[in-house]
């Protein structure tokens, strides 16, 4: 054993801001705080008051835009230059706490998907969730499991299989036939409670969403919303992107401390995977029933909408070609139905397309429209004002037609194309109806 | 019964910029308004009151300066506004957040009236999450119906409510026992706009200020210390450079195979 070294007291250092990184997110720094050594200016700033700061670098890990930092005065740097230079070992403090946390989040293991249906059907959600939920349990070393409740589904869980589970936990009895939250919120506790998953991921349908609300608060563990990617860092930790501000920025949300780790996501936002059939898996079937008497809500009726001809939804459709004021006139709108029509999409319009008089008011895309978020989002005779570019930005791909090539559409335009739109969108509409053809005659 | 309505200040988000050169949020200037889902909650509470005669109380939990919200809401014919502000209530998630809201409504039915309903709107337009309403009902273990597009039915007497949801491609008549947590949608009904003399008397009337001195709750479970999630990283979203293709004036034909070869390439197209 080497002889016992005089004690340096390593400096530790005084957050400080940098000056033009803050986003003023909330006040996590001030609230993380162990000594108050923080104060909010009115942009909702920090201002670290020296004195007080202990260096304990706590408000520098939870900063979202690395606005704050460690500071050293030159007589600091220069102890911390010389315990370098000696090489001493450095103190590595036993955090009893850490390892207490670490044995909590090693019991809980797994990635499940739940498994959404109405009377029987599944929502397509549910298998998208499966193709992301594979990528993370093979990144975590885990089985992908799906989560069945319902009455009468076990059809789900063969289902599930073909969409990547390995397992599938199967909750099948009358109370369950229509999705109430009580019932559900239930069984899916007890489930997480006796199987303990590290992950749990629900569709950011109006089904996932009241569920996933319910059941973690109940379990008090963290959600993060509307996911749109989904990873795992070295701590085995979920990383759950998200689009946050309209989605002018992303954000990374972590939730490291608690289990299981729970997220939605939306529709069509996720890759469907490639569906094996005749895959097989292992059901587990969990004998948990709620009796019926202690549910208060009661479904009375399930009424499908009706999809009329006359009412078109935008905010669902794969493809969506508007007209703004390049239409020139309402007659004109026939050009983009046409192209619609070859794509299965439908007629969308900009503002100044609809003060015009020149198409309904449902169809309107923008700040004050609808936002959509289609496959291919097809911009004719559209300028791009700020109002219509966030109901459409967030669109797989934007292509964008118009004479001015300094619109501002372009800029958030996967394709453009610099000409008259009617005589580019008759040529599209045409080469598309060509590539049909000849897929028909082979 | 009391009919609560829970609102949020909310920055006009379509108006949040990216700071090109900093990469950080343009956020001078931006104006605050009610999240509009929560005015059709807000709505919603006063018709009950219209016609029931409900007491309304209104909660927003925020800011100081969120007060201007709750004052909006007088000017409109609320009862009671409580604003639920406090250091030890910030960096909240909605888990955290939750927990001070659905404390206050436990305050307000103990203190003020039987609250029968708890009315949200379905979401908020800066978080975009929809949990809170789920986390206050789940909270105080009252019936919870979201996305609600329409009331069929309240029978104040009887504590019976029958009422619409929208959801995907279908609607669900649903009926429960109240106390209840409701979220609303759009289609519910239309907010009314505050007359000149109502606005004129909320300019005088009072808006409560709860801390946590009020209610007494766990340090560790509300504000940044009671929230499981945290943002670990933002950044701009990764927009895929645009590309001019061809040249659409003079050879519009070519351009436009040029447009679909691409597609195809991507395989973007349902061909």
């Amino acid at each position: 054993m080497s002889e016992p070294q005089p004690k340096v007291k390593k400096p530790r250092g005084k957050a400080h801001l940098i000056t033009g990184k803050c986003i003023a997110c909330g006040a996590r720094c001030q609230s993380v705080c162990p000594v108050n050594a923080i104060e909010m200016n009115d942009a909702g700033e920090p201002i670290v008051i020296p004195e007080k700061c202990i260096g304990c670098v706590k408000c520098v890990k939870i900063c979202p835009a690395s606005a704050l930092e460690m500071f050293f005065t030159p007589e600091e740097l220069k102890i911390l230059e010389q315990l370098a230079a000696s090489a001493a070992p450095a103190e590595e403090e036993v955090d009893e706490e850490a390892a207490a946390l670490a044995k909590k989040l090693a019991a809980y293991r797994g990635v499940w998907v739940f498994v959404e249906q109405t009377e029987g059907e599944p929502a397509k959600v549910s298998w998208e969730l499966l193709g992301a939920g594979a990528r993370l349990a093979a990144s975590l070393g885990v089985e992908l499991c799906a989560l069945v409740i319902g009455d009468k589904v076990e059809h789900l869980c063969t289902e599930a299989f073909a969409h990547g589970a390995a397992k599938a936990y199967l909750l099948d009895a009358p109370v369950y036939r229509n999705y109430r939250t009580e019932a559900y919120l239930e069984a899916c506790c007890h489930l997480i409670a006796t199987y303990k998953p590290e992950v749990v991921l629900m569709g950011a349908s109006g089904m996932g969403r009241d569920l996933a609300g319910a059941v973690a608060t109940r379990v008090a563990t963290g959600l993060t919303a509307d996911c749109t990617g989904l990873d795992i860092d070295d701590k085995r930790n979920l990383m759950q992107t998200r689009p946050a501000f309209g989605g002018n920025i992303m954000a990374t949300i972590m939730c490291d401390k608690f289990r299981p780790q729970m997220a939605t996501v939306r529709p069509n936002v996720m890759p469907m995977p490639e569906r094996k059939e005749g895959a097989t898996g292992t059901i587990v079937r969990v004998d948990f029933v709620v009796p019926e008497e202690s549910i208060l809500t009661k479904v009375m009726e399930i009424i499908r909408d009706a999809t009329s001809k006359g009412h078109v939804d935008i905010t669902g459709a794969d493809f969506i070609v508007s007209g703004g004021r390049g239409m020139m006139a309402p007659e004109n709108f026939a050009i983009l139905q046409e192209l619609a029509e070859e794509l299965g999409g439908v007629v969308g319009a900009s503002r100044s397309a609809v003060d015009a008089g020149w198409m309904p008011g449902d169809r309107q895309v923008g700040q004050t429209g609808k936002t959509v978020r289609p496959k291919i989002y097809i911009a004719c005779g559209i300028s791009g004002a700020i109002q219509h570019l966030v109901g459409m930005q967030d669109s797989d791909m934007v292509i964008a037609i118009n004479r001015d090539r300094q619109a501002p559409i372009f800029e958030v335009a996967t394709y453009g194309i610099v000409g008259d739109l009617f005589q580019v969108v008759p040529a599209i509409t045409k080469r598309i109806r060509e590539l049909k053809q000849q897929q028909s005659t082979h | 019964m009391l009919v609560v309505a829970c609102i949020k200040q909310v920055p006009d988000t379509t108006q949040v910029q990216i700071d090109p050169v900093t990469n950080t949020l343009v956020r001078e200037g931006i104006p605050f308004i009610v999240n509009p889902y929560d005015t059709h909650a807000l709505e919603e509470a006063l018709r009950l009151k219209d016609r029931f005669g409900c007491k309304v109380a209104v909660l927003s939990m925020g800011p100081p300066n969120a007060e201007a919200t709750l004052r909006k809401a007088l000017a409109l014919g609320v009862d009671i506004a409580i604003l639920l502000s406090d250091r030890v209530f910030g960096g909240a998630d909605t888990l955290a957040t939750s927990n001070v809201l659905s404390a206050a409504i436990r305050k307000l039915n103990s203190e003020v009236d039987e609250v029968g309903l708890v009315l949200c709107g379905k979401q908020t337009i800066d978080g975009d999450t929809a949990q809170v309403g789920p986390g206050i009902a789940t909270r105080l273990a009252y019936q919870q119906l979201t996305l609600v597009d329409r009331i069929d039915n309240l029978d104040v007497g009887g504590k019976r409510i029958r009422v619409s949801r929208k959801l995907e491609g279908r609607h669900e008549i649903v009926e429960a026992p109240l106390p209840a947590m409701l979220t609303v949608v759009r289609e519910l009904n239309r907010p009314r706009y505050p007359r000149v003399p109502m606005r004129l008397a909320a300019a005088d009337a009072q808006v409560e200020v709860w801390n946590n001195q009020v209610l007494k709750l766990d340090e560790q479970s509300i504000g940044l210390k009671g929230s499981p999630t945290w943002v670990s990283k933002i950044f701009s979203p990764e927009r895929a450079k645009g590309e001019i293709l061809g040249d659409g004036a003079a050879d519009p034909e070519g351009t436009a195979a040029l447009l679909i070869d691409k597609l195809l390439a991507k395989d973007m197209l349902p061909l």
